[in-house]
């Protein structure tokens, strides 16, 4: 398949959280080098605390202390640290069941290699000497010589300056390939001509063309030059600037168009300049400007012609 | 066999805000379920399954709900079923929950939808930085104003329909102590005179950005014979979607909006949704909407629905009022937005809409769209059982 377009697509962003009461306490627990739990209402203690019972569905808020010090109930080596895993050496994923808590928590084991780990072996927290209020204040465990401790004991929760909200970044790292139609469509452009494909069925003409009709749901072959010139079916004036650093070039106020280029069979959107935005109008007939380099028409400008009556494009919209 | 008569017995919903920093996600929808629980006079152990929706998952970076929400929803070793429909998904939400009752797979069901805007990004999770695109956005009222532009040379409707209605609605919000935006002072002047930042649409004539949830019980006739306070029965129900784009779509009266509404006044008997129907919750994002939506639902002829508006026959004390609720105009936590239509129509007929009731209402219809009118759900409910 030829010329068939590929690149990376990275996509992240830092979404908040605010952690409600138990979650509050747990994280600015960590900070304060306190592991708190939840006990439900049949005396287990939960660790890491949650807000209501698994079992039962009731809420929960009776928080407790637990040691800092337990026990790994299930282990996996991780012989290959990626990207953000708490440690850069190879260490092993634990289940450890902190003394005076009936559940296990999932974190990291600082171990030499997979023949230092086993399940049952005695662990305790390696606190992170910066805390922040997160579970990386526990920067990992480590073995740990001494035998199971005391029971949990009750806590308020209640600290000085308490950790109401956390920032959880996600992250997509992937390759984006616009497929065979798309590409064709992006290689034409690049020698500024705008092509099509026209679907066998419907004969209607897809700019861009997505290799299919989504209407008759047949694969579109034919390509089909269109345009340049086109009309402006309907816009918008936009007077506020997008949140987002791709638009800041923009200077609002500008108008925002859907312009079906002649012989396509709708409308695609673009900009319009060349003519003072309160000029633009339905039936405006405009043709591409195309910039060095540019892989897209920079925007559309007024041809000159005579606007287009509104039944030659009112199904166009 | 005949289908199992579907009854609306328990409705809860948070006061919709900006922001809910007091609570984790878990512990918003709490709240929408424990309140309609308490509605419906119920305990989790009545529940049968859990059906829940949100808004696309990149909007708040909460990628499965059904997994972590489970505890909070009483859902644990119960079935539960996430629905994925964009900004309509409230609707669908209801309707899958309601379509297992009316198909006896099970007895009660527990629907929510739930959005915190405020710990999302909507308008970054629509525009990824898509290689070899361009990048040219308009935010998302430009993406509907040219619609509503394309409404208004096709029907000669003069400019201020769009700000009456936003006065209409949030006039109706100060009667609804859940509505997000409560503005005591608003004036028509006010409506017209805020900028234009997406011209044909003001600000003023866009929703807002909301943390809220909307739950409901859904239960079969031995559960409604059982309620506290009288149901809200399922008359019908129908979802419909088209692609966002393709040759011949008509923006501003989609066909799946259409068939999606004859779909639904044909199950519940319907020949005149305009004499018929006493009060309408539909999915008003950008106040045009409404009069466009008036004649995609079949209210008015075409080129006619902004007369309804002008008339005042959508105001509270009208002949059809359309969203007494005050609307998403009023309320937009958007995964939650099309489920508090389906919602507030039933508070309508069971006469419990408090303040913003519609005096008699027996018949409410709940409408919701998404996905760049890709997605269309819609019921209609009504005071009495259903006789067909
Ligand atoms: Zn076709």
């Amino acid at each position: 398949m030829p010329d068939v377009l590929s690149a990376p697509l990275v996509v992240e962003f830092p979404f908040t959280r605010s952690l409600g009461p138990v979650q509050s306490a747990f994280l600015t627990g960590l900070r304060e080098r306190t592991v708190l739990g939840v006990r439900t209402g049949d005396g287990k203690v939960l660790v890491p605390p949650v807000e209501y019972d698994p079992v039962t569905a009731e809420e929960l808020r009776e928080l407790t202390e637990v040691a800092t010090t337990g026990t790994v109930t299930a282990w996996a080596w991780n012989p290959a640290p990626r990207r953000d895993q708490p440690l850069a050496t190879p260490f092993g994923w634990v289940l450890v069941k902190l003394d005076g808590a009936d559940t296990a928590l999932l974190h990291v084991l600082d171990a030499p290699g997979p023949e230092a780990v086993n399940t049952g072996m005695r662990v305790r927290i390696r606190w992170a000497p910066q805390r922040t209020g997160a579970i990386t204040d526990i920067a990992c465990f480590e073995p740990y010589d001494g035998e199971a401790t005391a029971e949990s004991t009750p806590h308020s929760g209640e600290f000085a300056d308490p950790i109401t909200g956390i920032v959880t970044p996600a992250r997509l790292d992937y390759t984006y390939t616009p497929g065979r139609a798309q590409s064709a469509y992006l290689n034409a452009l690049a020698e500024q001509r705008i092509v099509g494909e026209r679907c066998l069925s419907c004969r209607k003409v897809y700019v861009p063309p997505r290799g299919a009709c989504p209407t008759c749901g047949v694969a579109t072959a034919e390509q089909v030059e269109v345009g340049p010139r086109g009309t402006v079916t309907t816009y918008c004036i936009v007077n506020i600037k997008a949140k987002n650093a791709m638009n800041d070039a923009i200077e609002v106020p500008y108008v925002y168009a859907h312009i079906a280029l002649d012989g396509a069979g709708l409308a695609l959107h673009g900009r319009i300049g060349g003519i003072p935005y309160d000029q633009v109008r339905m039936g405006l007939r405009v043709e591409p400007v195309w910039t060095e380099g540019g892989r897209h028409p920079d925007h559309y400008r007024p041809t000159g012609e005579p606007d287009a009556a509104y039944d030659a494009y009112k199904e166009l919209l | 066999m005949p289908k199992e008569p579907v009854a609306v017995v328990g409705i809860g919903q948070t006061k919709h805000v900006s922001a809910r920093r007091d609570v984790s996600i878990a512990g918003l929808v709490r709240e929408a379920a424990v309140r309609a629980l308490e509605d419906a006079g119920l305990t989790w152990a009545d529940i049968d399954a859990v059906v829940i929706g949100k808004a696309p998952d990149f909007f708040e970076g909460l990628m499965m709900p059904e997994l972590y929400l489970a505890d909070a929803l009483g859902a644990v070793g119960k079935p539960m079923l996430r629905v994925h429909t964009a900004g309509s998904v409230g609707g669908s939400t209801a309707l899958v929950a309601a379509n297992l009752v009316s198909a006896r797979v099970h007895r009660t069901v527990l629907t929510l939808a739930f959005e915190k805007q405020s710990e999302s990004n909507a308008m970054w999770g629509l525009s990824l930085p898509i290689p070899f695109q361009q990048p040219l956005l308009a935010g998302a009222g430009g993406f509907f104003a040219p619609h509503v532009r394309a409404y208004m040379r096709r029907t000669g409707a003069p400019e201020t329909v769009g700000s009456l209605v936003a006065y209409k609605d949030r006039r109706n919000a100060l009667k609804n102590p859940y509505a997000h935006i409560h503005d005591p002072d608003i004036t028509l002047e006010k409506v017209q005179s805020a900028p234009m930042l997406w011209d044909p649409i003001r600000y003023s004539e866009t929703c807002p950005s909301s943390d809220g949830a909307c739950a409901m019980i859904l239960t079969d006739r031995a559960g409604a014979d059982r309620s506290p306070h009288p149901p809200a029965w399922v008359h019908g129900g129908a979802m419909r979607s088209e692609p966002t784009l393709f040759a011949g779509k008509d923006f501003v009266s989609p066909q799946a909006g259409k068939d999606c509404a004859a779909d639904v006044y044909r199950q519940a008997g319907i020949g005149d949704p305009r004499r018929e129907i006493d009060a309408v919750e539909m999915y008003v994002p950008f106040s045009w909407y409404e009069p466009m939506w008036l004649e995609n639902l079949g209210f008015a002829d075409e080129g006619e629905g902004w007369k309804l508006t002008e008339s005042g026959v959508t105001e509270l004390d009208g002949d059809l009022p359309v969203n007494p609720s005050g609307g998403v105009l009023s309320t937009n936590p958007i995964g939650a937005s099309g489920m508090i239509r389906f919602a507030e129509a039933a508070l309508q007929v069971r006469g419990q809409a408090g303040e913003h009731q519609v005096t008699g209402a027996r018949k409410a219809l709940g409408h919701a769209y998404g996905g760049g009118a890709q997605f269309f759900s819609m019921w209609l409910v009504g005071a009495e059982p259903p006789t067909r």
